[in-house]
């Protein structure tokens, strides 16, 4: 290992991730911090990185203030009504009042919107979602940021968060490796904004074959966003609280467009509406719930699961009416090819046109993320004008961790942030960090050498495993003492799917089958000490695979701890198969100790700052 | 597989390695082609068969689900400002489309931030991101909630 050359970087502020989020933390973070040394650390090319590298077709958090359209109290009550009351309201409140500015950034900057050619405004594809021509998203907020940093470095997999030693509690900045040239990279920051996006790939998705890339969220969303944080011991909420999307079959095409402007809709295999059929049955879990508007997306989830369960499959959405007006047809299909190519694949390789033949939708692998219709992720200080005490802490999106902020998908209780969501709060991390920066004054963050290359042994021992391992065999796989990332991804995901609650369940599980589910993830944890990478590629993989594990670690935990079903059609408690506000209407914290890899879980108080009010309960 | 390369249209410029978000295009080393190591890593995201000159780069659907005989093509023109797609259906069929991906020359309306005049310390400690509130178009200011309105229901 002596061979591998250290690259040392000191910052003030250090982005880890280039997405959504990070765009707009190294966008703003100049703003405010005009002569501090920003840098920003992406895992693949910041050009097309992150959920978002094929575009996107609308934008889906957008407010409209201007126009009295939306106010970010409204905002409030819509994320709190569709994640079954559970939101940390002063950060959706606080992301909604800014989210306007940002989308109106972005139309200044050149990113194509449609507009309501009657009343010129933005043109609507729902409530909250605006419709775009987005396929060049992800390259032009990257060249905001690119404007910005100083620095940005691309081909960089961040493995480890460094902590500062003059005090306790306190981050020192971030360490990883090149997967190009091999390089060990030290950044030593005063400020860290993780912003390194959800968690795809930790339970068995549908296809397991060449397909098991085609997956809904990206498969490089690796979850590093939880693993670094819960590695240092900060604190993560409402990680049990992963998603379960409805798409199209097979490609995952989003369905938000056909339903809220194509105005199609679903029935079962034999041309009925289901989703009624199940309303009584679903009351009897979650009681009143079911009769908010619109109805919960994990509650609609529901009820097509158990439908296809009582023999009424295949689901399929109505497209052959709308799809007569070529205008319509042509938004179905420029939807897929703006953000979810694959899904038009599989339709000209099936002969699926949708303008004669109702395709099929079906329900996805679960996800762990934090923007989009769910809340997973760090505990985080709301801003000071909006949060109650057990909210606040000093700065606004800082974790439990002095320095450390979180954005987009890593910040937990802020659901329905979406893309322009998570660049804003991208933006409202990096004002805090800049201000966090200058309360400090020349405080300097200690990070001796050898916490250093202590880290550097930890990184690249997978080659040094597999180079000896591999001397052991003829050719080959398999080896008695190394495994591979593909094989230990494969059993991760069979260990969520089985005993967490994935889809070889029907999203069922109850507390012994967790039990057992931590007990094997514990021994996989084991095992990726021992884990082989044969190249620069694969030891990428290695951490990939290593943050999932920890983060799946967090999320049966979680699941564990809660004993109702919150949210049935996202997983079911088979032994608390009902929803019980008793008792847990309060939003769950764990912290991992990092000393003894201990998780001690508490609950947290719910706060509703924001009042019932108009048609949304 | 899901992308594969054409040899014959290959150069080895490397620019679908420098841009794929998996990191799953390589160059071979016998062939000195680009080649997908990892096609059940492939996100079918197109983002390598845009960003190839040579056109050499292409999709067939995952094998598991995808029936051989359709294609989907396509052509990013960042100077035009457009991209067009070209799906042709097992069964032959075809449909075209065209999409703007731009509305002004490239990067030239983002702001460089650090030539702008400095912030002062009042602005720093509100609550208002860059350009707020004048970016919000709304003469009201930045919404905010009172203080009493706070503690409404508290649950543990
Ligand atoms: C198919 C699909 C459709 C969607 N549709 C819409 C829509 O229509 N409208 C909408 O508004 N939103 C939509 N979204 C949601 C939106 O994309 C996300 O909410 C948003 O991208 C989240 O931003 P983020 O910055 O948290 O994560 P990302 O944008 O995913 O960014 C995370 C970044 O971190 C990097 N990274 C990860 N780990 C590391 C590491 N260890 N070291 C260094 N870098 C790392 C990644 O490479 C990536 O660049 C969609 C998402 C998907 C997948
Ligand atoms: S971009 Fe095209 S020509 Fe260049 S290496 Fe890749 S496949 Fe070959
Ligand atoms: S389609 Fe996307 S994921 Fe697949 S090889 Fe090309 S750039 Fe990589």
């Amino acid at each position: 290992m002596g061979k591998i050359k250290t690259v040392l970087e000191d910052c003030d502020i250090l982005v880890v991730g280039g997405g959504m989020a990070g765009t707009g933390a190294a966008f703003e973070a100049r703003y405010w911090g005009r002569d501090m040394k920003i840098i920003c650390v992406e895992k693949a090319n910041i050009d097309r990185s992150g959920a978002v590298a094929q575009g996107l077709y609308a934008i889906n958090c957008y407010m409209g203030m201007q126009w009295d359209e939306n106010q970010p109290e409204d905002h409030v009550r819509y994320a709190r009504n569709d994640l079954m009351g559970l939101v940390r309201e002063d950060l959706g409140y606080d992301m909604a009042r800014h989210v306007d500015s940002t989308v109106h950034m972005f139309d200044e900057w050149g990113l194509p919107m449609m507009r309501n050619k009657e009343t010129g405004r933005y043109l609507r594809e729902g409530k909250w979602q605006i419709m775009i021509h987005g396929e060049s998203y992800k390259p032009i907020v990257a060249e905001a940021a690119k404007k910005s940093a100083d620095k940005i470095y691309n081909r960089i997999m961040v493995t480890h968060l460094l902590m500062d030693e003059g005090k306790e509690n306190r981050v020192g900045g971030a360490v990883g490796f090149n997967m190009r040239t091999g390089n060990y990279h030290v950044f030593r920051a005063k400020a860290v904004i993780v912003s390194a996006g959800g968690a795809s790939h930790i339970f068995k998705p549908r296809s397991v074959g060449e397909g098991m890339g085609r997956t809904w969220y990206a498969p490089w969303s690796n979850g590093s966003a939880y693993a670094l944080p819960i590695a240092v011991g900060a604190k993560m909420t409402q990680m049990e609280n992963r998603i379960v999307l409805t798409r199209f079959k097979d490609g995952y095409g989003p369905v938000g467009a056909y339903f809220l402007h194509l105005k199609t809709y679903t029935q079962n295999g034999n041309g009925e509406n289901y989703e009624k059929k199940w309303y009584e049955h679903t009351k009897k879990l979650v009681g009143e719930y079911i009769d908010h508007t619109p109805v919960p997306t994990c509650l609609r989830n529901h009820a097509l699961i158990e439908e296809v369960k009582a023999g009424g499959g295949p689901i399929h959405m109505v497209t052959t009416e709308a799809f007569q007006d070529p205008h319509l047809e042509e938004v179905g299909w420029e939807n897929f090819l703006g953000m979810t190519i694959g899904q038009a694949v599989v339709w000209a390789s099936q002969n699926i046109d949708p303008k004669y033949m109702n395709p099929e939708l079906t329900t996805s692998e679960p996800y762990v993320m934090g923007s989009h219709a769910t809340c997973s992720g760090a505990w985080v200080s709301g801003p000071e004008d909006l949060s109650p005490p057990e909210y606040f802490w000093g700065y606004n999106r800082m974790l439990t961790v002095d320095g450390l902020f979180g954005a987009g998908d890593t910040v937990g209780g802020s659901a329905h942030k979406f893309s322009s969501g998570s660049f804003t709060e991208g933006r409202l991390a990096a004002k805090a960090a800049v201000k966090y920066i200058q309360d400090l004054g020349d405080e300097n963050i200690k990070v001796s050498n050898k916490q250093c290359e202590d880290f550097k042994e930890i990184i690249y021992k997978p080659l040094e495993n597999y180079t000896v391992g591999r001397n052991e065999i003829t050719a080959g796989t398999v080896s008695p003492s190394y495994l591979l990332p593909i094989q230990g991804l494969q059993r991760l995901q069979k260990i969520m799917d089985e005993y967490v609650g994935g889809v070889g369940t029907n999203y069922m599980t109850n507390e012994n089958l967790l039990k057992k589910g931590i007990e094997l993830l514990g021994m996989l944890q084991e095992d990726l000490e021992h884990i082989g990478a044969e190249d620069y590629h694969q030891l990428m993989r290695a951490w990939e695979l290593k943050h999932r594990a920890i983060t799946s670690e967090c999320v049966a935990q979680h699941t564990l701890f809660r004993e109702e079903t919150r949210w049935p059609g996202y997983y079911y408690r088979g032994d608390h198969m009902k929803l019980d506000d008793d008792n847990w209407h309060c939003l769950t914290l764990s912290r991992r100790d990092p000393k003894t890899g201990e998780f001690t879980m508490e609950k947290a108080p719910l706060y509703h700052i924001v009042d019932d009010n108009k048609d949304s309960k | 597989m899901p992308t594969f390369v054409y040899m014959t249209r290959c150069d080895g410029c490397g620019h679908c390695v420098d841009i794929c978000p998996s990191d799953i295009m390589h160059i071979d080393k016998t062939t000195r082609r680009a080649v997908n190591i990892e096609p059940n890593m492939c996100w079918e995201c197109y983002s390598c068969v845009k960003a190839c000159p040579q056109d050499a780069i292409d999709v067939r659907g995952y094998a598991d689900f995808a029936p051989l005989g359709h294609s989907v093509r396509v052509l990013r023109e960042e100077e035009k400002g457009t991209i067009s797609w070209k799906v042709k259906f097992r069964n032959g069929h075809e449909k075209n489309f065209v999409s703007p991906i731009t509305t002004k020359p490239w990067g030239k309306h983002i702001p460089k931030l650090s030539e702008l005049e400095i912030p002062d310390k009042e602005a720093l400690d509100s609550e208002l991101l860059c350009f707020e509130p004048d970016l919000l178009n709304v003469d009201t200011g930045l919404p905010t909630l009172k203080k009493e309105q706070l503690k409404q229901g508290v649950y543990y």
